[in-house]
This record gives structure tokens, sequence and C-alpha cells, in this order.
């Protein structure tokens, strides 16, 4: 298949097919559902690869921007779907405990501006190139990340 | 001289008899105070003399021109009880029947919820009198008692019937007009001299709206002082009684200024200047308590006028065409109140049934719509009475 | 201009400018649906700029729902959207259901679709009401609110609640239909097709109704998917996709109904999408109460599951009456979730305000953030 060409309703194999064939050794799919895709990959490459599934698999919605908390790293997941086939892939992306920052794609989709900032505040996971980070549902005043593991609730201790 | 009875002080004579009499036709209310001072002052007047026989106080308590003064005054009150008690009918009726329109039933407590009105006004009266710090005292109590004032003083102008007036002036029509058209610069400057940016963007609002509708509404009184051949409110509604009601040959003017008078009320939908939903009650932000009462009350008076007039210029008057019942001599003032509360109750109608108008587009209306549609009127009317029929 | 100098709002600005002004509308605001804040920046009539606030209702959901075990998040997954509770515990079953791998009976599956639906009426209804009094018009405000009565009346007979239904269950639904249930609902429906009709005649007959939500807060096809909005909002601008025909789930492709698109992109292509969506929703229920009695009485309608939901990560999503929501889980082999993720459709509509309301007047944004049918619970969260 033609990694060059722009898809509008590609198929989850046709989806897999490209992803490996364009990014060799850098993405990683693990798994295909239907209308499922789960891939995972390294944080440089997280922008390159969302521009490619935005301008040429034609994704048009991000749905989600997810911050995880494993105790021994951090990881980002980005949830993005098709409008024309109900596709969804999903996008895993480590990230290290002492190097929290991840490029952002809200240049990208401009719906995801205010998934970053969520997940910037309760997390701590810095997006490089977000237009404005700041705490959106948390007063301005906090200066912990409650959802961190650390953080716990009360009935958690 | 010797009273045996109180009978000799209360004698009920013709009230035009007395020299004193202040008007050139029979007039009712004043008949009626006028009794009721002989009735109240000569009774005083009696025990006086049964303490002290013969003393001046009785005697000048019921002579000639002390009873007209203080008839007067109980006229004055008279008169103004009788347009709040018709003011608080409408308010009643407009609960009543936007309750139903609602498929609810309005208010139910006390007389079918006429004393639920009554109670409201009290509880507003009682709340504390507050005044905000920051705004500017002498505007801010001045503009408004100026707006009530003028409302009111409106409200009790209007004649309810042939007997029942209080000053019969040859130009009766233009002057309520003209004082119906000051609220507008008295609300702007309320609107400013509060200091809230809500409250000057609400009465800029209301200044702009009420100005805009008042044209319309200069030409239709004028063209039905034309149609009828005078200003004065008597020859217009006897004009009627002996053609045909002008709301006929005037259908554009009829709905023409029934629009103009929803929006010179500022009712809904019309009613940006208060628009709760998007500048927290406009220029009355700043009016707290009793004075906010007083503006409610006072837009119901004035919508009380704007239905007078209605009445008044295309619906007869007091009078009614077609009277087996003799009622146009016995209750007149009857009719024209009914008249009003229905003119009132479409009022009520359009408010329930449609959504506020944005600003742009109520101007928009006022001079594109409804300025060419009066001067049709107008020219129709022209016709008519170059051709003779009226 | 002023008779003295002071101001009694927030400026962005150090110094006021004569021109432009800052309006804050909110928290405490008769039009906004809930807590939250709208500043906006304008220059005469027109809005420059605008910028939504929210927070001020953050319970930290995510965070309490990883110190209990599955059952208990029910009810606070009840508590996201309270006007539309329904559907987010039905998604919370779901993507638990997907973790355990199991597949529920068809039984639950057809009365979950009936009561995500007249949810879906329920809250279609309040979003009518609610457009009602932004627009000065209370008339419409409380017929809708009667409509509304009705639908609870159903929710009430069903689970015994109105509003926070606390029904479905992992593995199926708390209890079956109860006696006539069928009878009652084929009623109501039948019912509301008729005086739908009454409620939109008051709007569409109307021009005043019609102008003010006509060519307001336009937003063209490329720019709604863009910022991200979701629901009857991105149907009105012409994309063709609901995630009840498109990516279906709980036997949502077993029943045959339309999904309404429009393509003119303003306030008043998304009224019409939701009004047409209300009838398609009966649609639905028809078909679906159908299919409950052809199942008959003693057919299973809860399944039960363990309590330690093996380790793994799934994701389900739905078509809330307000747009797409998605739950995502991070189990661990414990019975309490390591992760619970919500994307509420509020969330990213609510973060487009600023092209919404930019160039439109000051008496437009009440009725343009009308049409986006703000609940804050599921905002916030």
């Amino acid at each position: 298949m033609d990694i060059d060409t722009t898809y509008q309703a590609p198929s989850v194999d046709e989806i897999k097919t490209l992803l490996t064939e364009k990014f060799a050794g850098k993405v990683n799919v693990t798994k295909i559902e239907t209308r499922r895709v789960y891939a995972t990959l390294p944080k440089e490459f997280v922008h390159e690869v969302c521009e490619y599934i935005h301008e040429k698999l034609t994704f048009e919605h991000i749905s989600t921007v997810i911050g995880v908390d494993m105790v021994d790293y951090m990881q980002v997941v980005y949830q993005i779907s098709n409008y024309y086939t109900g596709v969804m892939v999903e996008l895993t992306a480590d990230l290290d405990n002492h190097d929290l920052h991840v490029q952002s794609i809200s240049d990208i989709w401009v719906g995801g501006n205010w998934h970053e900032r969520e997940t910037y505040e309760l997390f701590g996971i810095i997006f490089d190139g977000h237009p404005k980070l700041e705490r959106l549902l948390t007063p301005d005043t906090y200066e912990f990340y409650p959802f961190r593991k650390s953080y716990k609730l009360r009935g958690q201790e | 001289m010797v009273y045996s009875s109180i009978l000799n002080w209360v004698q009920f004579p013709d009230v035009m008899s007395n020299m004193y009499y202040p008007f050139n036709v029979y007039n009712l209310p004043y008949d009626i105070s006028y009794k009721l001072w002989e009735l109240l002052g000569g009774t005083i007047a009696w025990l006086i003399n049964l303490l002290v026989p013969g003393n001046p106080v009785s005697t000048w308590l019921v002579c000639d021109e002390v009873v007209n003064m203080f008839a007067l005054i109980i006229f004055m009150i008279v008169i103004f009880l009788v347009v709040f008690i018709g003011t608080l009918i409408s308010l009643w009726e407009e609960r009543k029947v936007l309750g139903r329109l609602m498929d609810r039933r309005g208010t139910m407590i006390g007389m079918k919820g006429f004393l639920q009105c009554v109670a409201d006004g009290f509880k507003t009266f009682m709340k504390e009198n507050t005044m905000p710090k920051k705004v500017d005292k002498m505007t801010y109590m001045w503009t408004l008692a100026l707006v009530i004032g003028t409302s009111v003083l409106i409200a009790c102008m209007i004649p309810l019937s042939q007997r029942w007036f209080v000053v019969d002036y040859n130009t009766g029509l233009l002057i309520i007009m003209a004082l119906f058209a000051l609220a507008p610069f008295f609300i702007l400057v309320s609107g400013w001299g509060q200091n809230n940016k809500y409250s000057l963007i609400g009465g800029m609002r209301a200044a702009e709206l009420m100005i805009s509708y008042e044209v319309p509404m200069l030409i239709m009184i004028a063209t039905t002082a034309l149609m009828a051949g005078s200003f004065n409110i008597g020859d217009i509604v006897n004009a009627q009684f002996d053609s045909t009601w002008y709301f006929i040959p005037q259908i554009v003017g009829f709905i023409t200024f029934f629009f103009c008078a929803t929006a010179e009320s500022e009712r809904p939908p019309f009613d940006i200047a208060e628009a709760e939903t998007e500048l927290v009650e406009g220029w009355q932000t700043e009016y707290a308590g009793m004075k906010w009462g007083l503006i409610m009350l006072a837009d119901y008076f004035r919508g009380y006028v704007a239905c007078a007039m209605v009445t008044i210029m295309y619906l007869g008057g007091w009078l009614l065409p077609w009277d087996p019942l003799q009622i146009n001599t016995y209750l007149p003032e009857i009719t024209f109140l009914i008249k009003t509360w229905f003119v009132f109750f479409m009022m009520i109608i359009l408010r329930g049934a449609i959504a506020r108008v944005r600003p742009d587009q109520i101007l928009n209306i006022g001079w594109k719509v409804f300025m060419p549609l009066s001067v049709i009127n107008l020219a129709i009317v022209l016709m008519l009475k170059i051709g003779g029929v009226y | 201009m002023m008779a003295k100098d002071v101001l009694d709002i927030k400026a962005e600005s150090a110094q006021m400018d004569t021109d432009k002004m800052w309006i804050i509308m909110g928290p405490q605001h008769p039009f906004s649906h809930g807590l939250w804040t709208l500043k906006i920046q304008v220059d005469g009539e027109i809005v420059k700029d605008a910028e939504p606030i929210v927070g001020y209702l953050h319970r930290g959901w995510e965070k309490e729902a990883e110190a209990r075990p599955y059952p208990k998040i029910i009810p606070m997954a009840d508590r996201l959207c309270y006007a539309a509770s329904m559907t987010y515990t039905h998604l919370f079953c779901m993507t638990v259901e997907k973790a355990l791998d199991i597949d529920i009976p068809e039984k639950a599956k057809y009365i979950r679709i009936v009561a995500d639906e007249i949810c879906r009426i329920q809250s279609h209804l309040m979003w009518l009401a609610a457009v009602g009094t932004d627009l000065g018009n209370l008339t419409l405000f409380l017929w809708g609110m009667r409509e509304r009565e009705f639908f609870m009346d159903l929710n009430v007979r069903l689970c015994g609640a109105r509003m926070t239904t606390n029904y479905t269950r992992i593995g199926g639904v708390r209890n079956d239909t109860t006696e006539l249930f069928d009878r009652d609902v084929m009623r109501c429906v039948e019912r509301f097709e008729k005086v739908l009709w009454d409620l939109i005649a008051l709007v569409d007959d109307s021009s005043i109704f019609v102008s003010r939500m006509k060519g307001v807060g336009n937003l063209t096809r490329e720019q709604t998917v863009n910022l991200g909005i979701t629901g009857p909002a991105m149907r009105g601008a012409g994309v063709d996709f609901d995630i009840r025909r498109d990516d279906p789930y709980d036997n949502y492709d077993k029943i045959d109904f339309d999904v309404p698109v429009m393509t003119q992109g303003d306030s008043y292509s998304r009224y019409q999408v939701r009004i047409e969506e209300m009838f398609q929703s009966c649609k639905i229920i028809r078909q679906a109460v159908k299919k409950i009695n052809a199942l008959g009485k003693n057919a299973p309608y809860r399944l039960k599951v363990p309590s330690n939901v093996p380790a793994g990560r799934s994701t389900a999503r739905l078509e809330d009456p307000r747009g797409e929501s998605l739950m995502y889980l991070i189990s661990d082999g414990t019975d309490k979730p390591y992760r619970l993720k919500v994307r509420s459709p509020i969330f990213t509509n609510v973060s487009a305000a600023k092209p919404l309301v930019q160039g439109s007047r000051i008496a437009d944004v009440p009725v343009i953030m009308a049409m986006i049918d703000m609940c804050l619970g599921e905002t916030d969260r």
C-alpha cells in the first residue's frame, strides 16, 4: 500500500500495514480488534505519527488525551477516531519520571487543547508548544498534582 | 342655631348648585367625594356641637368653601384608588392568564388570587431601604421619583367616562402622549447615575427603544385626531359613537399602535431593557426593595395607560353602539375598564407566545416596518376624510 | 463618562479601554445552566474575545473511583451528569464488562436501550425548556418541563428514582421491567409524538424565535471537527457520524433508525437535529419494547460477575445526549480500578466557546451557549 496517498476510510488491517511500513521500528502495533487499533511508540515520534494519522489517514477527531501514573514511569495515551469508519486508534507513549515532556498535538487538533491542560494539571506532564498550559479544573493555588499515585486520598492510606 | 339631629348637617344638596363647584359639567367622583365629606365633616361638626353648642368650628366645617376644599382632597384619593385597583386587577389578570397559557393556575390565594398581588406589594414595601455606596445620590433618587410620578400622573388623568375626569381639556390625548414620552429620558439618566456597567447598557437600550417607537405612535395619534376632528377625548369617543369604532377603517393603525404600545410599556417581547438572562435586570439593577416594587407598579400603570389609549382611539371609549340595557347612561366606566382589560389580555397572550426580540431587530422593526405602516394609515384616513365617508 | 471613576468588575487589562470592555457572565448568572463563567470582551455590541472558566464543580471523580470497588462506582457515575444519568452508568458498566470479557444477556441489552432513549428524550426536553428561558419565553419552559415529567414517571416505574437512577449493573440491569411497563412506555411515547408538534409549532411558526437562532454561531464542518465538538452540535454542521450507528454497542445494530444531519452549521440546525433526534428515539423505543416482549418474561437480565477484574485495559464509548462520552479503564486484577478516565462531551464543546461566540452580539451569546446544552457535572467531574 502506498504510504503517501490519503485514505479517507481505511480499514483496520490497512492502518496496521501503513503504520508499520511508514514508521518501521518506531511504532509497534500491538493488537487489532474490530474498529480498534492499539499501538505503542516512543515519545519523540508522537507528533510525527499524529500528523500522519491526521492528514493521510483522515482521522479528524481526537477523543482524549489520557495521563497514567504507573509508579516507575508515566504514560500518555492518545485516542483518535475516524468519522468515516468509526475506527479508533490508541497510541501509548511512555515517559521517564525525570523527563516529563511531550510535544503537544494541539496544533494538529485544536480539540486536544483542554485535554492536555487537564493532564498537565493533574499529573504534571508538560506539553511543549501548548499555547496556554495553566490549571483548569483545580484552583490556581494548588502546587501538587492530585492524580499521581504519590498523592493519597484519605481512604487509600 | 339649634340642631336636634345629625340630619340637619347632612343635607346632600345638589353638588352643582355650590357656587365654588370647580368643573363645567357634572363630575361623578367629585360628587361622591362631596357627599363623603358632607357625611364625614357633618358628623364631626355635629359631635363637636354636642360638646360645645354653637361653636364656630362646626359651622366652618360645613360651609360652602370649606366643603369644596375637603371634597377636592378626597377627590384625589378617590381617583387614585380607582386607578390603583384597576391596575391591580390588570396585574392579577396577567398572572392568571399567563398561568393558564403555561398550563398552570396562577395565583390562587385570597379571592381567587387577587389578594396575592396586594400581599406581594405589601411585602416589597416592607423591605429595607438600602442605597448602594457608589451611586450618584441625586440622580438615583430623583429620576426614580420622576419615572414613577409621571406614570401615576397620566394614569390618573385618563377619563373613564363623560362624567369621570380630572380635567376636561381640549388637547387631552396630546398631553397624555407627551407625559408618557418623558419616561425614557429619566430611565437613561437613572441608568447612568447608578455607576454600573450593566445599568448603563440597560438604560441606553431602553431609551433608544422607546424613542424609536414614539414616532409611529405620534403619527397615529394625529391620524385619530384628524378623523375625529379634535384632540379632546370626549369628542373622539362621541365621534366613534356616531360612526363606527375606529379600528375598522384604521385596521392597520390599530395593529401598529397595539405593538408600539406594547413596546413603550416595556413588556415582553420588547423588554430588552430588563432582559434578565443577559444583563441581570438592566437599568433597575441597583434598585432594591421598595424602590423596585414601585418601578414594577409604574410599569403596570404604563401598561394600563397604553391599553386605555388603545381603547379610546380605536375601540370606542366608554360607549357601546348597541345598548339594550342602557349601560351607556348608567355604567360607562365599567365598559371602559372592561375594554381596557380586554386589550391587556391580548398583550398577555402576546407575552406568553413569543420570544424576546434582539435589540437591533427591535430598532429595525420600529423604523422600517411600523413607521411606513403608520404613514400608510394616515394616507388611508386622508382619503376617507376627503371622500367624505367620515 | 461615569459620574465616579469606579470599576466594579476585574478587567483583564490594567487600564480601562473606553471602546472594549470585559463582561463577566457568571458564575452566578441567570442564563448559565450550571456553575461556570464566560468572560466576553465586547466592542460596542459585538463580541471580540471570549474565555470560558470551568472547574467550580471539580470533585476529583477519577481519583475517588480508584479507591472504591467497582459496584460502588455506579452511583458515582450517576452523578457525573445528573440530567442524563442512565447513559453514564451504562458506559461504566460497558467498560467493565469489556475488561471482564463477558457478554450480557439479550434482554438486558434491550432494556438498556430503552432506558438510554428515555434518558435522551428527557435530557433533550430539559434542553428545550432552557432554550425557552434564554429566549425570554417562559411558556416553552413550562411545557417542556411538563412533558419531561411523564418520562421521569417512566423512570420511577422502572427503577424507583426520577433522576439519579442507579439502574444498570455490571452484567446486566438491576431488575426486570415491571408489570405493564411496556404498556406505559407505549402510551407515553404515543402521546409524546403528538404533543411534540405543539412545542415545535411554538418555536418554528414564530419568526422571532427562528430569526434569533438562524445565522447565529456559525461553524463550518472543518472547524467543528477540528475543535472536537461532538454530538448534535456536530451533526448540525454536516458531520454524518453517530456512535450508535457507526460504532454500535449493545444491540443498536439490530435496531433500525435514522440519524438526522443538517448542513447549515448555525444554532437553528443544532436545534433541528435535537428535535429530530427525539422523534427517532421514540422509534427506537418502540422497536426495543417489541423485542423485549418477544423475549418473554423469564429471560435472564443479569449475570453474576466476579468482583476481581483481570488486569488489562479497556475502552468503551457511547452516544450521550450531548455528544461522545468515553471511559478508559486500567484494571490490575484487584477489585478496585487502577485508573478510570472519563471523557465528557461538554468539556470539549465548552472549550470551543471562543470561536462560537466571536463576532456575534451580546444578545446572541445566551442563545449560542444554550445550543451547546451545558451540564456542569460532567464537565468538571
